[in-house]
């Protein structure tokens, strides 16, 4: 019974430290609609600064109060910069290119971090009072926990007040339901959103902070704690703060609990709770369905097939990649072939995203999957390549239609977040499953058959299965099917009114986006030799998101320009130093200077030209 | 036969009786208009005809057939067409695509995978498009039409499925008198040339005692009156309704 | 403090940045190792580790290099992913025509660069990578790798675990093959020697995201007599910091692997607890000639002590240079030969590539944690060699089925 009592102590001082990260990115969600990306590194940025501050401070309760705060309104400034210089540029684009450009601010902080602190886990001696522990049922319970878990619910309480009580908090609810009718009123909408976005930034920094006695500030904490914040966000619903608060608790209560029961379920505790609560809640706990924001519709130029000129340019891309054997050494060769497996890989999250509108956080599991059926047939079987790329995409296809059920029938980043639950527990599955799948030493020897071996022919089967099946799917897409799709997208009430069932449209889209992943994963299985859990791990996830987004979603090129555009951006930067912060720059860049994607900006500039030359 | 029979249609929600028994039959090739003051019950009950709602008790039946609480997808392959008081429309397509579009699901053709679809049923399409007018917007973006042409890419895309009956809520919201006037006659053409039975809930009391050849008034949930436009705009429980007690 | 800090990492981009600088000083041409790290995703091993082998390669080209030729590293970094290792190593062999693959940190990605290497017939020495398949289940003859394994750092601390007479033991361990694997060697060598043994709970904390107080609470609840602990890094910091305060180590015996590394001792300050049995490195009391040379010339260079990471860095360059000296030639077969039986010297003293798996004998240090200046540091240690902590011949025959 005390142990019980302890550990739901433990607990509540989890979840309070879960929700101190959560809460700025639900506030800056609600008002904002930025899924931001870079709050982790806003948290890790709070812990460095905290540590800055502290080790000069004096090491007294009220100087650590100081120290703390100072560290959240530094943090916060970062991000009213942050906002003003890069996210105010890019609210009218598209609500997911927003998150590729604070992808790139990720990039960046972890290279300015390593340069401003150096790579050595940075921990603050804690004086004796932030050491003592309390006697609870005769058990020693760490004061600190204590002061956590009353932290937790004095900043929601905060919070609260400032929404509620007072003008500002009234503008800033007024806007979370409708932007528009707050600039009718004569609001500077720009002020609200960088105040909101500093504010949230400062929660961030806050929790970073007060995370650091505990622990140290590492170059590590901004993507440990970013996923698990996205799921206490969306488990709450998003936008909501008690939704936040309660799912911090039901995180942490059952994350004590859990690993004393389960001690292996660590990896994916909190993405089973997320499945969970969005299979039976599809908005969160306390969400509400998300407002379609204004504009959205309308944003969509209607897609055409490739004029005569873009076709031609095609087919010269096409028959320069043929050719490239003959030219290319061997390293540009493996570079171009895992561009070819990108473009597949693009294409098939293109089908969910653009014409399905379903953006998917997780595609990089059917990719895994794909690879690992390869893998399997490879070893488990012992059969020829042949087996392990025809098996790879029904075996991908067949999960997709399992998951898909669940998840096309929500919409938004909630269904994106469902994409990544299920991501998550297949990477578990690959990184626990040790006796099948090799673990995270992953599979190795999945080595194509002697008549692909050279680099060449590999290259040319890579380019005819994954630039074809991206031509199959392309052709899909312009077929009745794909029409039907976009119909369901662009309005479903009358989709159904025609007499489609958009239900399976979508369903029957996950599939071909899965099978068409399953396929390029199989692709790059045989290519480098091996399957590894990183193929469906989250980073690969965002490379998808990443790549479709630069080339541009709504175009049916845009898939093919981004992945072609990613794949040697990044394997040519990874060959230099301080790739990251190159990286990181050259994506802002690139959002900012096409915020439709590559491919988006080219064919306005070309109806542009067209335009003025008829 | 009637076309379209609802039998003691009832809707509840929470604690408020939206739709309280309410009985009705369109017959083939009539204009059946349905009224009623905002907050009467108009539109749970059109979308209890329509399928989006399934009512509490009642039923529904179509040319006999018992649909009660069918989705919109199927009654739509029974020959319910549909257009919506706030216009839904396929932003990302042109207009004849929006049509083509329409045909290829009356026909159950969406699940092709491989043929063009903007090469499947051109001359259908552009016939639909001349029927409402809309012939010259053709190549248009749907996204950027007026607002009066989208009620129009509405019906032309309702009419794909050569519907028996067709439900319109609101068809003219929106619209300038005269555009409302000219479509309505559109309508009531179709409507005399091919049987098809229409349904249709306005606010605009000229478009309703103009173009139907019945009126239904609705109020909190109850028919309170039917009859000719001349039987309904006399009946002093209408009056009362639209025009307050103290008439 | 920053400032060493932004030195350490002007030196490590300078030189990386600018392999030219040492190609210049050859007059023929240069031996190349294509060497490939996680330099972006574990920096606090990886950067010291490159100041190691930067020191390593000045002195032996200063010494004349290796068969007449100098040493010439070609670095990339694979930034944490196995199959962006694969295509650097594709890149080392095909472009920049190394003659030797070197590194790694993660077993992954020491593993896919490892099959790369079969795969191409081309010598891969491993850094790093503890994982036992490298040199066992996975092993092969283009593959050597040089720090003692997991296996060989769980039978190094094997005897003092065993003296602790401790009958209920608790683990604690990163949930991933590293992990997995210490606690499966841990659990078997002790039940061997220590019949009756019991082991009452485990934890299995995600790799750097450690929940510190359930996991504590958890392991409290089972009162164990003795823990074994196999964290490392950030989830380290704050597993001590919660067993502290909660006093889960008080009356305890532990036994913690890599604990005593000086990148993972020095965030633990004077919250190090005391009397841990560890592996590491005592980098402040090392007095013998081949450490007390290392560290002098390291600090002369950097201007700061060196890391577990240093010394692994210096003995990866040093160990090639002795097995292509031995093989007298760079030719991957005749390296593939020639690097049995090669000796080498280390920091911690002379070591050698065993012939039955390609596996270095580089030890590691034993000892106990302790606090002295409120920094944590090892006490009462010994270098356990690692020739001594391996299994017999029989076995390494039944583990490496080539």
């Amino acid at each position: 019974m005390d142990l019980i009592f302890l550990q739901l102590l433990t607990g509540l001082a989890g979840a309070s430290t879960l929700f101190l990260v959560a809460a700025g990115l639900t506030v800056i969600f609600g008002v904002t609609r930025v899924v931001n990306f870079s709050h982790g590194s806003l948290y890790m940025l709070g812990a460095f600064i905290a540590w800055s501050l502290l080790s000069r401070l004096p090491r007294e309760p009220d100087y650590f109060v100081l120290g703390v705060l100072g560290a959240a309104v530094a943090t916060a400034v970062i991000g009213a910069v942050l906002e003003v210089v890069l996210l105010r540029r890019i609210y009218r684009a598209p609500e997911l290119l927003q998150l590729l450009a604070t992808f790139g601010v990720v990039l960046v902080v972890q290279d300015v971090a390593l340069w401003v602190w150096g790579p050595v886990d940075l921990s603050l001696p804690r004086p004796r009072w932030l050491r003592g522990a309390v006697e609870i049922a005769g058990l020693r319970f760490p004061f600190y926990d204590l002061v956590l878990i009353v932290v937790g619910p004095a900043v929601l309480g905060g919070l609260l007040l400032l929404f509620h009580r007072t003008r500002w908090g009234l503008l800033v609810r007024a806007a979370t339901q409708d932007r528009d009718m707050v600039a009718a009123l004569g609001v500077d909408q720009r002020v609200l959103f960088t105040s909101v976005f500093a504010l949230g930034a400062g929660l961030a920094g806050l929790g970073g902070a007060l995370a650091l006695p505990q622990g140290s500030a590492n170059l590590n904490m901004d993507l440990s704690v970013i996923a698990e914040a996205f799921v206490v966000v969306v488990v709450g619903g998003m936008g909501s703060l008690g939704g936040a608060f309660l799912a911090a608790l039901l995180i942490g209560v059952l994350q004590a609990f859990g690993i004393a029961l389960v001690p292996k379920i660590t990896l994916v505790l909190v993405f089973l709770v997320m499945a969970a609560v969005l299979v039976v809640r599809p908005h969160g706990l306390l969400g509400k369905p998300q407002a379609m924001a204004r504009g959205e519709v309308e944003a969509l130029a209607p897609i055409r097939p490739a004029g005569p000129a873009l076709q031609v340019l095609g087919l010269v891309a096409l028959l320069a990649a043929i050719l490239a054997p003959f030219v290319a050494g061997p390293y540009l060769l493996s570079v171009l072939t895992e561009a070819a497996v990108a473009v597949l890989f693009a294409a098939s999250l293109h089908v969910m995203m653009g014409p399905g509108g379903m953006a998917s956080f997780g595609h990089a599991a059917w990719f895994g999957v794909g690879a690992y059926a390869a893998a399997f047939a490879a070893k488990g079987l012992g059969a020829g390549m042949a087996v392990g790329l025809l098996l790879a995409p029904f075996a991908a296809g067949a999960l997709a239609l399992l998951v898909g059920a669940f998840v096309v029938r929500m919409s938004g980043v909630y269904l994106a977040m469902l994409t990544l639950a299920f991501a998550q527990i297949a990477w578990a599955v690959a990184f626990q499953w040790v006796e099948v799948t090799g673990g995270d030493n992953g599979v190795l020897g999945v080595w194509p058959d002697g008549w692909a071996a050279d680099k060449p022919t590999m290259y040319w089967l890579a380019l005819l299965l994954c630039v074809g099946g991206a031509l199959v799917l392309r052709r899909a897409l312009f077929a009745p099917f794909g029409f039907a799709l976009r119909a369901t997208r662009d309005s479903a009430l009358r989709a159904e009114a025609i007499g489609l069932d958009a239900h399976r449209l979508r369903l029957a889209a996950f599939v071909l986006a899965g099978a068409g992943a399953g396929l390029s994963g199989a692709v790059f299985a045989y290519a480098k030799g091996s399957v590894f859990p990183t193929y469906m791990a989250i980073p690969h996830s965002v490379d998808a998101l990443v790549t479709v987004l630069l080339g541009g979603v709504q175009t049916m090129a845009g898939p093919v320009v981004g992945a072609v555009t990613f794949t040697v951006l990044q394997s040519w930067l990874l060959m230099g130093d301080f790739w990251r912060i190159k990286l990181g720059l050259l994506i802002i860049a690139l959002v900012l200077a096409f915020p439709t994607g590559i491919a988006g900006a080219a064919s306005a500039v070309w109806d542009r030209w067209r335009g003025r030359a008829a | 036969m009637s076309v379209l029979v609802a039998e003691g249609l009832r809707k509840r929600f929470g604690a408020n009786e939206a739709v309280a028994g309410v009985s009705l039959a369109v017959e083939p090739g009539e204009m059946l208009a349905l009224i009623g003051p905002n907050g009467a019950g108009k539109s749970t009950c059109f979308n209890m005809l329509g399928g989006q709602l399934r009512p509490d008790e009642g039923a529904v039946r179509l040319g006999g057939q018992d649909v009660t609480g069918m989705a919109p997808r199927h009654l739509a392959h029974l020959g319910v067409g549909r257009t919506f008081q706030i216009t839904a429309s396929f932003a990302s397509m042109t207009v004849r695509e929006n049509v083509q579009t329409a045909l290829l699901a009356q026909k159950r053709q969406a699940w092709r995978f491989w043929q063009a679809a903007d090469a499947q049923h051109v001359g259908l399409a552009e016939g639909l498009l001349a029927r409402v007018g809309m012939a010259s917007q053709a190549e248009r973006p749907a996204g950027v039409l007026a607002y009066g042409d989208l009620k129009r890419l509405e019906l032309a895309m309702a009419l794909a499925g050569d519907p028996v009956l067709l439900l319109m809520d609101e068809p003219t919201a929106g619209m300038a008198p005269a555009e409302r006037a000219a479509l309505m006659a559109l309508v009531r053409g179709i409507a005399r040339d091919q049987g098809v039975a229409v349904l249709f809930t306005e606010h605009d009391m000229d478009v309703v005692f103009g173009q139907a050849d019945r009126v239904l008034v609705l109020d909190r949930g109850r028919l309170i009156a039917q009859g000719t436009p001349e039987a309904v705009r006399a009946d002093p429980r209408v009056r009362a309704v639209y025009l307050g007690t103290a008439a | 403090m920053p400032v060493s800090r932004r030195t350490l990492l002007a030196a490590g981009a300078a030189t990386v940045a600018a392999p030219g600088l040492l190609r210049a000083q050859s007059t023929s041409a240069p031996i190349r190792i294509g060497e490939i790290n996680s330099y972006t995703a574990i920096p606090a091993f990886t950067l010291p580790y490159r100041m190691g082998w930067q020191l390593a390669v000045e002195q032996v080209n200063a010494a004349g290099g290796v068969l007449g030729r100098k040493l010439e590293v070609i670095s990339h970094d694979d930034a944490g992913k196995p199959q962006d290792a694969v295509r650097l190593a594709g890149a080392l062999l095909d472009e920049t025509k190394v003659d030797v693959l070197a590194g790694g940190f993660l077993s992954n990605v020491g593993l896919a660069m490892s099959d790369v290497a079969k795969q191409r017939k081309r010598l891969f020495v491993a850094s790093e990578p503890l994982t036992d398949a490298l040199v066992w289940e996975q092993g092969h003859r283009y593959c050597y790798r040089l720090r003692p394994s997991t296996y060989m750092q769980v039978a190094m601390m094997v005897d003092d675990a065993v003296k602790l007479g401790a009958k209920r033991w608790v683990t604690v361990s990163p949930n991933y093959e590293y992990g997995q694997s210490l606690v499966k060697w841990f659990k078997l060598l002790m039940q061997q020697r220590q019949p009756g043994i019991e082991f009452v709970a485990e934890q299995w904390p995600a790799l750097g995201r450690i929940d510190a107080g359930a996991t504590v609470a958890a392991l409290a609840q089972a009162r164990p007599d003795a823990i074994f602990n196999g964290t490392f890094g950030p989830d380290l910091t704050n597993f001590v910091r919660q067993g502290n305060t909660r006093g889960l180590f008080e009356k305890r015996g532990v036994v913690s692997v890599l604990t005593g590394e000086p990148e993972y001792l020095e965030p633990l300050g004077d919250e190090t607890p005391e009397g841990w049995i560890v592996t590491g490195w005592p980098v402040e009391s090392v007095t013998d000639a081949s450490n007390a040379g290392f560290i002098a010339a390291y600090r002369a260079k950097f201007g700061e002590m060196p890391k577990m990471g240093s010394v692994v860095g210096h003995a990866t360059i040093t160990a090639i240079a002795a097995g292509i000296a031995k093989s007298g030639s760079v030719d991957t077969e005749a390296m593939a030969d020639g690097f049995k039986g090669a000796k080498f010297p280390t920091p911690f003293g002379e070591a050698y590539w065993r012939a039955q798996d390609n596996q270095g004998t580089l030890g590691t240090y034993v000892g106990r944690t302790a606090v002295k200046g409120g920094k944590g540091v090892m006490v009462d240690w010994r270098y356990a060699d690692g020739a001594s902590a391996m299994p017999t011949d029989e076995e390494v025959r039944k583990l490496r089925p080539v």
